[in-house]
């Protein structure tokens, strides 16, 4: 097992995708995730697993393609960079009222609109507190590592099917175009139509059974009773999420006087940022949300009462930093929580981030 | 040891593969690599740069911005990276096209007439691998059959009959390197 390969980011979440037992992908090109469908599109899984890759008429084509997937009970994958996930957005919510399980792939680009094609974490708000309306919540993860972009598209699709909720990659073009070291899965094999029917007979849509009533799929709810009956639900599957299924990583926090806390690429750079200010004598602690939804507020609250202060990192004009001053501010904490961004494309580097720590919190 | 390198030119140089080839000679050395391209739109022309990034730890930023070793290739990324080369660190380049040679004075230069040598060899498509050898003299981060089996790993096999031709190169590059400038 293991087998050792150097990729980028894009090509291992479609060599995942295959490996992992998925039965479709569907999507539309745009940069910087092209490279997933054209992994796809030269691996030709369908010789190999079966499975299908189709190049939809447009995103929107492509999320209603998932839909429809996902409601006949099959593990399902799209992928996208922020204007393309603007566009699936009513889909999503749709997916998400109707209780279907998917894999979404967000490798964001700089925004608003059509943007730039370079790395951003724009798009923080958007996957986190909805993005489509209607009171839904995704499961957000947010790799760091191409080793990372492997592990969470089997992970997300566990998670998905574990809840009945679509789950999203939040990823940029930095982890997306960038190789590195990458211990590929082993195969898992597709389900096959009777094992489907066995594991989501009760509610999927492929052919209704002499054995069984018919299964219904829809979001649209005529009688607010039990449409809000159904929100209820759905919240508590989303409580269900935090207690059952938070991730994240604390690095050096043991000690840590500072705390820097960001996500995906920019936990990166902070990685790098915490090396040289430990080099300077500062000692400085990095906590990476792993899931972005459920968020980990306890961790953070925690380490709160600790730290002098917190510097937030981010590749957007400040966005994650409300969960953090969130959960800080629940926890009666009055520690700085304060911001660093870069937007529109731009990367920090470590030694700007080391400079904003000893500009904002430390004051040098 | 870590090695944090930039390559820097050209789009249609062979910058990316070059370090491509760079990291899997450093895989094949069971190393922790990264390789971060900065990209544009264009699919040729426009300049082309990649950070890699050999280590014997896990690499925490592949985006830097300042670097162990420069590797320059035209006079725009003389002009961006010449400043972000760490004091005592390294910095390469082929003379053609530069018309404002380094300035530094506190890093290790060095020249490679790469354009020059993969004209003789025939081949101009293997500048890229006569600047590898070239860089690999002046800093020996993988040996030269780490090199051997990187060529074999990232190439289609399809094109495997090219390796013996890409080793020359990197063999004649490795003679070719001149000190400018040492610290």
């Amino acid at each position: 097992m293991g087998e050792l390969r150097l990729m980028k980011g894009n090509e291992v979440i479609a060599e995942a995708a295959i490996r992992c037992g998925c039965d479709g992908y569907f999507g539309y090109p745009i940069t910087p995730q092209s490279e997933v469908m054209e992994t796809l599109m030269e691996r030709e899984p369908w010789n190999e697993t079966g499975m299908v890759v189709l190049q939809a008429e447009s995103e929107i084509g492509a999320i209603h393609m998932i839909y429809g997937a996902a409601g006949s009970g099959k593990k399902v994958i799209t992928s996208s960079s922020s204007p393309g996930i603007s566009l699936m957005a009513e889909g999503i919510s749709y997916i998400a009222g109707s209780e279907l399980p998917c894999l979404i792939v967000n490798v964001q680009r700089g925004g608003p609109g059509l943007g730039t094609i370079q790395p951003s974490q724009a798009d923080y708000f958007q996957a986190t507190k909805g993005g489509g309306h209607g009171d839904y919540r995704l499961i957000v993860l947010a790799p760091s590592s191409v080793q990372e972009m492997n592990d969470f598209v089997e992970l997300g699709l566990r998670l998905a099917f574990k809840y009945r909720n679509p789950a999203m990659i939040l990823t940029d073009g930095m982890i997306g175009q960038m190789m590195e070291k990458v211990v590929l899965a082993d195969y898992i094999p597709r389900l096959t139509d009777e094992e489907i029917n066995e594991k989501y007979g009760s509610w999927v849509t492929n052919g209704r059974k002499p054995y069984r009533e018919r299964n219904v799929i829809t979001s649209l709810e005529m009688d607010s009773d039990i449409m809000e009956n159904n929100n209820l639900r759905f919240q508590q599957k989303y409580a269900q999420m935090e207690e059952e299924d938070l991730l994240f990583e604390e690095i050096q926090c043991e000690d840590a006087e500072y705390l820097l806390v960001a996500f995906g690429s920019s936990a990166r750079v902070c990685l790098k940022a915490v090396d040289l200010a430990r080099e300077k004598g500062i000692k400085v602690g990095l906590l990476r949300p792993i899931t972005l939804f459920p968020f980990p507020k306890k961790p953070l609250a925690a380490l709160a009462k600790k730290v002098k202060g917190m510097l937030v990192v981010e590749m957007n004009a400040g966005q994650m930093i409300e969960d953090v001053q969130l959960a800080v501010g629940c926890a009666g904490c009055k520690v700085p929580v304060m911001h660093f961004g870069r937007m529109g494309g731009i990367i920090h580097s470590p030694v700007e981030v080391l400079a904003a720590l000893e500009q904002k919190l430390i004051g040098e | 040891m870590t090695e944090e390198i930039i390559i820097a030119g050209f789009g249609g140089q062979g910058v990316l593969s070059m370090g491509k080839i760079l990291a899997y000679s450093g895989v094949m050395a069971d190393q922790e690599v990264s390789w971060f391209p900065s990209y544009g739109p264009e699919m040729r022309g426009g300049t082309a740069n990649v950070t890699v990034i050999l280590s014997e730890n896990r690499i925490s930023s592949p985006v830097l911005n300042e670097y162990d070793t420069a590797i320059i290739l035209n006079q725009q990324s003389m002009d961006k990276f010449e400043p972000m080369v760490k004091p005592g660190g390294v910095l390469i380049y082929d003379p053609n096209g530069i018309i404002h040679p380094p300035k530094r004075t506190d890093i290790n230069i060095y020249k490679i007439e790469g354009t020059l040598i993969a004209a003789e060899l025939g081949n101009v498509k293997t500048f890229n691998m006569v600047v590898l050898g070239a860089y690999l003299k002046a800093k020996p981060v993988v040996k030269m059959e780490s090199v051997e089996k990187g060529l074999q790993k990232s190439l289609p096999s399809r094109h495997h009959h090219l390796i013996p031709m890409n080793l020359e190169a990197v063999q004649k590059g490795y003679e070719g390197l001149e000190l400018v400038q040492a610290v």
